[in-house]
């Protein structure tokens, strides 16, 4: 030990009043104890964990184990995301299946929501600090409404309320809108799916041609904007890249894209009748309302961060960059966002990570998210513990690489100070 | 979750993981010192979302291993607490559904009374526990109720992996289909491409799976957490078929806008039979729970009813003195030999149930129960003697 030798060092006038070397005062001696007997006591309290509950489970005959993820689930999920990406057509569906379907349905509805949050919240924000009476009511009303009631009801009231509006046709009926390109009913939002035909690829690739011409560009404008102060418009550049190249490619390679419609059927016998399962691109009602309360609840919480973050920064900020002649576009796009965000991305990436563990939620309205497969499944197998720790790593990870992400952007935005 | 008295979400959890008892802590300790129960009406716990049950799972992780239920601690455990705690449903017309001034009624519910007046002699004696499906078997694994009566099937997997065991089936039920009148279907065979509503954590999903696939129907299947939301979905139209028990289907067609519109299939696409379930391992217990239900039956075959008994009995009392009239009833009666001892329990078990309770028809019949509420016929239920499967093993 390496702390032993350094124990003579601790001070000459106070180890003299007491005997020399003494190991019990040494604080680095004593960090180090208390640092390895946590160590020892978390693991030894972990394997008595693990111990005791096998011991347990043997003693009550209950069987424990991951062999049951092999088996074939009896059940199985309406179609979603999640079923339509593992397709297990041609061989036995197993238990890890539709855990895996269940990933990709959370996984979606998690992106879906951050996305929507962000933008509604951003916006709810913004107004919550205009000067207009109307925008300023609205995002007040909204923030109160929406951040007091709790999820669970705004998730029945998206669901029920969407199910039982009068304006909704049941499953043997539509109301179509855009050109009859898009219908919903009771059963979901059905539109066109794109079929990629041959020559396809070609598009696929403009657009990554596009996305590195863009860096390519930035790159460029901004050694120009540095040494001849001449500024080049990066935004339209962009859009003309990433969106106009592959658009004139796929154009002149004759647009080989093929929208297939849902099949809808009218007559035969009524239970015939309606939209064809497996046709068109199909939004379940559940994914539909969790995806709305999921959104509209944390844009609530969101909105007061943006403004938070917005108040955060100083009037004289602005005040200086008007003083220099800065347009007020440019002030709020350079000056003041850029500031705020540093006080804004910590508390949004708890809301972020609030957004995927609240869509665990989705069982209570049959959205088949990773949660409820996991339910389901402990139910058919009982293996309690097993899938319980599953479904505990898998929150853990999205949880971790959210924040890891969160994390990135965060120290790409502080304050770099010289 | 209707009555507050009654309810105590997992009041066992917070000492059961170990962090000190619960103020009220009523039941003595088990001799091993394992599992013990607590009630801390203030310690409340959202169920939803499962999140109760990580919390048993730890619970279990942090029991005692020697805390298994070992032959009579159940009974000693009821006897000292002085009340029976009754694992019920969250509210099935027919089976358990609590009132308005919150008592509870039903056929299980009528079930848990009996085997109340069997113990103590007093059938109201007994503390209700309304279960979600999800948790009713942590709840009775880990002690927090005696005996669970919550319509749950009995089935190989649950008799033999999860820890409990199964009295007997106290109602043959199956699993039925409801479908609306105007989709103009009599049977399940045409059902080919249907979207299904059913609620989880139970075994309707595993059956209606089984039974299409079976039959090569094609289906969707949208999987509820709570039996309320896929009834609401059904009736606002989300799907074509809701399947769940017979006996819970015509409970809930009762509550729709228009029950007309809806109406039953003919198949019974499996076999629901519900029965009582308690701890594996405590033998003295389970044949409790088994002859309690056992004589309800034998009484209903022998004429014997919660009106006449006090009457036949003091009839054979009369009779057996003189070695006389029917060797059946006296025993059942505790007139003659002596069979509540053998369950722990006094002579005259079996008279304090019917007596307190009624018999197996009258507890069906009755206006709370499936055939009052529901209008259910007893079908599978009628006595052996009448063409159905209840069967009441003698007592002899």
């Amino acid at each position: 030990m390496t702390a032993s030798a350094e124990t003579p060092s601790s001070g000459p006038t106070r180890a003299a009043s007491r005997p020399a070397g003494s190991l019990l005062y040494d604080p680095k001696v004593r960090s180090i104890f208390f640092q390895v007997a946590l160590l020892v006591a978390v693991i030894a309290f972990f394997a008595w964990i693990v111990q005791n509950t096998t011991a347990n489970l043997r003693a009550r005959n209950i069987s424990s184990g991951f062999d049951f993820l092999g088996n074939t689930p009896g059940f199985q999920t309406v179609t979603t995301l999640g079923t339509y990406l593992m397709d297990v057509s041609g061989r036995a569906i197993t238990y890890l299946d539709v855990l895996k379907v269940g990933l990709i349905n959370t996984l979606l509805v998690a992106v879906l929501g951050v996305v929507t949050a962000t933008v509604v919240g951003f916006v709810i924000g913004v107004f919550r600090l205009s000067s207009n009476s109307v925008l300023y009511g609205f995002s007040t009303i909204y923030v109160e409404l929406l951040r007091n009631t709790p999820l669970l009801l705004q998730i029945f009231f998206w669901y029920f309320a969407a199910l039982r509006a009068p304006w909704v046709p049941d499953a043997r009926g539509r109301v179509s809108f855009f050109w009859d390109s898009f219908h919903f009913n009771i059963t979901g939002l059905y539109g066109p799916y794109p079929l990629p035909q041959p020559g396809f690829d070609a598009t696929l690739w403009a657009v990554a041609l596009g996305v590195a011409l863009t860096v390519v560009m930035r790159w460029w404008a901004r050694r120009r904007q540095d040494a001849t102060g001449k500024q080049f418009p990066i935004f339209w550049g962009a859009v003309g890249l990433i969106v106009g190249l592959p658009l004139l490619v796929f154009l002149l390679t004759g647009s080989p894209l093929r929208w297939e419609a849902a099949n809808f059927v009218e007559d035969g016998p009524v239970l015939r009748r309606g939209f064809q399962k497996g046709s068109g691109m199909l939004l379940i009602p559940e994914l539909i309302a969790l995806w709305l309360a999921l959104s509209l609840y944390t844009a609530a919480f969101i909105a007061e961060i943006v403004r938070a973050g917005i108040l955060a920064v100083n009037k004289g900020q602005t005040e200086a960059a008007h003083a220099l002649g800065i347009s007020q576009g440019k002030n709020l796009r350079l000056v003041v966002i850029p500031q705020a965000l540093r006080v804004i991305i910590p508390p949004l990436t708890s809301q972020y990570l609030n957004i995927t563990k609240n869509s665990s939620l989705a069982v209570a309205i049959a959205y088949p998210d990773f949660f409820s497969q996991v339910q389901i499944s402990l139910n058919q197998t009982g293996r309690a513990i097993e899938l319980i720790v599953i479904a505990m790593l898998v929150y853990l990870t999205f949880s971790l690489i959210t924040s890891a992400f969160m994390n990135y952007v965060n120290s790409r935005m502080k304050l770099v100070e010289r | 979750m209707r009555d507050p008295n009654n309810f105590i979400p997992f009041s066992g959890v917070a000492s059961r993981v170990g962090f000190g008892s619960g103020p009220g802590h009523v039941a003595p300790r088990l001799p091993e010192g394992g599992l013990r129960r607590a009630q801390n009406p203030g310690f409340k716990m959202k169920s939803l979302l499962g999140c109760a049950l990580p919390a048993l799972v730890f619970g279990l992780a942090f029991g005692a291993p020697e805390a298994r239920a070992a032959s009579g601690d159940t009974l000693r455990e009821v006897k000292a607490r002085g009340e029976l705690v009754c694992g019920v449903t969250q509210g099935l017309d027919g089976f358990s559904l609590a009132g308005s001034d919150g008592s509870y009624a039903g056929l299980d519910v009528d079930y848990c009374r009996a085997v109340a007046a069997a113990v103590f002699g007093d059938a109201a004696k007994v503390r209700f526990r309304p279960l979600s499906s999800k948790e009713r078997f942590e709840a009775l694994k880990s002690g927090e109720v005696d005996v669970l009566a919550r319509v749950t099937t009995w089935s190989m997997s649950r008799d033999t992996q999860l820890g409990v065991i199964f009295a007997a089936t106290n109602y043959y039920d199956g699993q039925a289909l409801l479908v609306p009148t105007s989709l103009g279907v009599s049977s399940a065979a045409e059902l080919d491409g249907a979207r299904l509503c059913t609620n989880t954590g139970t075994t309707t999903e595993l059956n209606i799976t089984d039974y299409f696939r079976r039959n090569g129907l094609g289906f969707e299947l949208i999987a509820f957490e709570k039996s309320d939301e896929a009834a609401s979905a059904y009736e606002a139209g989300r799907c074509d078929v809701y399947t769940s028990d017979a006996s819970g289907l015509a409970a809930m067609r009762l509550r729709f806008a228009n029950p007309a519109e809806h109406v039953l299939l003919p198949e019974i696409i499996s076999k629901e039979p519900l029965a009582p379930a308690v701890r594996q391992g405590d033998e003295q217990w389970l044949n409790v729970a088994r002859w309690t239900h056992f004589a309800q039956l034998n009484a209903e075959e022998l004429g014997i009813s919660s009106e006449n008994v006090d009457q036949i009995r003091e009839e054979q009392t009369a009779l057996a003195a003189r070695s006389q009239g029917n060797q059946e009833i006296q025993r059942l009666l505790g007139l003659g030999d002596d069979f509540g001892a053998s369950l722990g329990l006094p002579k005259d078990w079996a008279y304090q149930i019917v007596r307190q309770v009624g018999n197996y028809g009258e507890i069906f019949d009755a206006p709370h129960g499936p055939g009052g509420a529901l209008g259910l016929a007893r079908g599978l239920n009628a006595l052996w003697t009448e063409g159905g499967l209840q069967y009441g093993i003698p007592v002899r």
